[in-house]
């Protein structure tokens, strides 16, 4: 089959793409729109490396297709910035050092700030729960979690 | 490979009727996705159902019974208070499948079609007596969740048939289901054995009862002796005595790097009290 043309939003632009229907959504953000902050782990669903938002949902962009992307809204990390600016989650994460290679990065980041916008003070269990889909071999998690934990301390205070 | 978007069940069912090569539905896609990059299938059409009217409702019938959408999430399941009270068992044996990311995306009408031994949901479904609506090729069919899955990765289900509803029972009065499962670390694996009960009390005493165990033979199984030890007690000692030994009796478990045949089919024996006991309170509204 050829090449087909899907219409999506991508970090709230609407971009149009043509793709072949094996694609996944994650090779059409990275080779065709250029986005490659979301990273390719496994390519199975297990690590969490390539987790975007698909209408404000959590899922691991290597068990979708591209074209499934039709009509859907998109969030990735590069829609996490307001230009220089960093999300607060972004910022706590360099300041406690919550990070080593960062391979995991974007996709921890993503999913941390879904968990934040629906519940905006989750405890340690929470957190760890749900984040538990996002693998890493670097850091021992316990700086993911205090990362997080003091970025939602942030947040809530500023709101 | 040809990707397909029908608007209805019966043009789906069509084009897997005249496909010539391989053919896969695509609802979450958390097994095809991994199936095609793994190189085990690689579809000749891929039929994507989830732009059919009505695949994403949960729904409440008038007799109190429940419809689910094939294209239903477990995270929809989860945040749809109204059903999870009614069926906790079936909602948390789901909600055990996978990460955040996978409850995203995952559907129990995919758990069930894989066909593995060891799919959470799937002795939940059975418990809670659940009976899936099936279109094909000669019209429309409904027939019991335990009688899908005929075999590792094999269902009952012929060619250009395909699932197009869900049916979950009316709760009712004085019942509880619940679903355990064994795996040797705290989230996100496959189960070694699976238990889903689902209970009704007169009185304390147990009117209805269904037991099915995963992971412990070739399918999910459905262990009517296992109802019969609790069908007319009070959950009693005796009641469980004889609970525990139907279920090691039903057991027919492979042998593999997570659990022996002897392990499992001592598991399933302690697992089906457990669970019993778990939907026994349930049902007594605790």
């Amino acid at each position: 089959m050829s090449n087909m043309h899907v219409t999506a939003k991508v970090n709230g632009d609407e971009v149009e793409f043509l793709c072949d229907p094996r694609e996944t959504l994650l090779d059409v953000l990275r080779d065709r729109l250029n986005l490659t902050g979301t990273k390719e782990g496994c390519g199975t669903g297990d690590c969490g490396a390539c987790t975007v938002t698909i209408d404000d949902r959590l899922v691991c962009s290597c068990l979708m297709l591209g074209v499934e992307a039709s009509g859907k809204s998109v969030g990735t990390i590069e829609g996490m910035a307001e230009g220089d600016t960093l999300h607060p989650l972004q910022k706590k994460f360099v300041e406690h050092a919550a990070l080593q290679c960062g391979i995991c990065t974007p996709g921890i980041l993503v999913a941390a700030k879904n968990l934040l916008e629906k519940n905006p003070d989750p405890n340690e269990e929470e957190i760890r729960y749900w984040l538990a889909g996002n693998l890493c071999r670097c850091t021992g998690y316990d700086k993911i979690i205090r990362a997080v934990q003091d970025a939602a301390k942030e947040m809530r205070e500023a709101s | 490979m040809n990707y397909h978007t029908p608007s209805s069940f019966s043009d789906a069912s069509a084009i897997a009727a005249s496909a010539k090569g391989k053919t896969r539905f695509l609802a979450g896609g958390t097994d095809v996705l991994v199936q095609m990059r793994s190189d085990i299938i690689t579809p000749d059409d891929l039929i994507d159902i989830k732009q059919i009217q009505g695949v994403k409702d949960i729904t409440k019938n008038k007799d109190g019974s429940w419809t689910l959408g094939i294209a239903v999430t477990g995270a929809e399941m989860s945040e749809h208070a109204e059903f999870k009270k009614a069926w906790p068992g079936l909602v948390e044996a789901t909600d055990l499948i996978g990460s955040t990311q996978i409850q995203g995306r995952a559907t129990i009408v995919g758990n069930l079609c894989n066909g593995s031994p060891a799919a959470d949901s799937v002795p939940a479904q059975i418990a809670a007596g659940a009976t899936v609506s099936i279109i094909g090729p000669t019209g429309e069919r409904i027939m019991a969740v335990e009688d899908i899955p005929t075999g590792p990765s094999k269902t009952s289900l012929v060619h250009g048939e395909l699932i197009s509803a869900i049916n979950v029972p009316a709760r009712g009065e004085n019942a509880g289901d619940a679903y355990l499962r064994f795996i040797p670390r705290t989230e996100m694996d496959i189960a070694v054995v699976g238990c889903g009960v689902s209970l009704r009390l007169d009185n304390g005493t147990i009117t209805e009862a269904r037991v099915a165990l995963g992971a412990v033979a070739p399918k999910v199984l459905l262990v009517d002796e296992c109802s019969k030890a609790l069908i007319g007690t009070k959950l009693d000692e005796t009641a469980l005595k004889k609970l525990r030994q139907a279920a090691e009796n039903a057991c027919n478990p492979i042998n593999d790097k997570r659990g022996t045949i002897e392990f499992r089919t001592e598991v399933a024996g302690v697992l089906a009290v457990r669970t019993a006991k778990k939907a026994y309170n349930r049902a007594q509204g605790k």
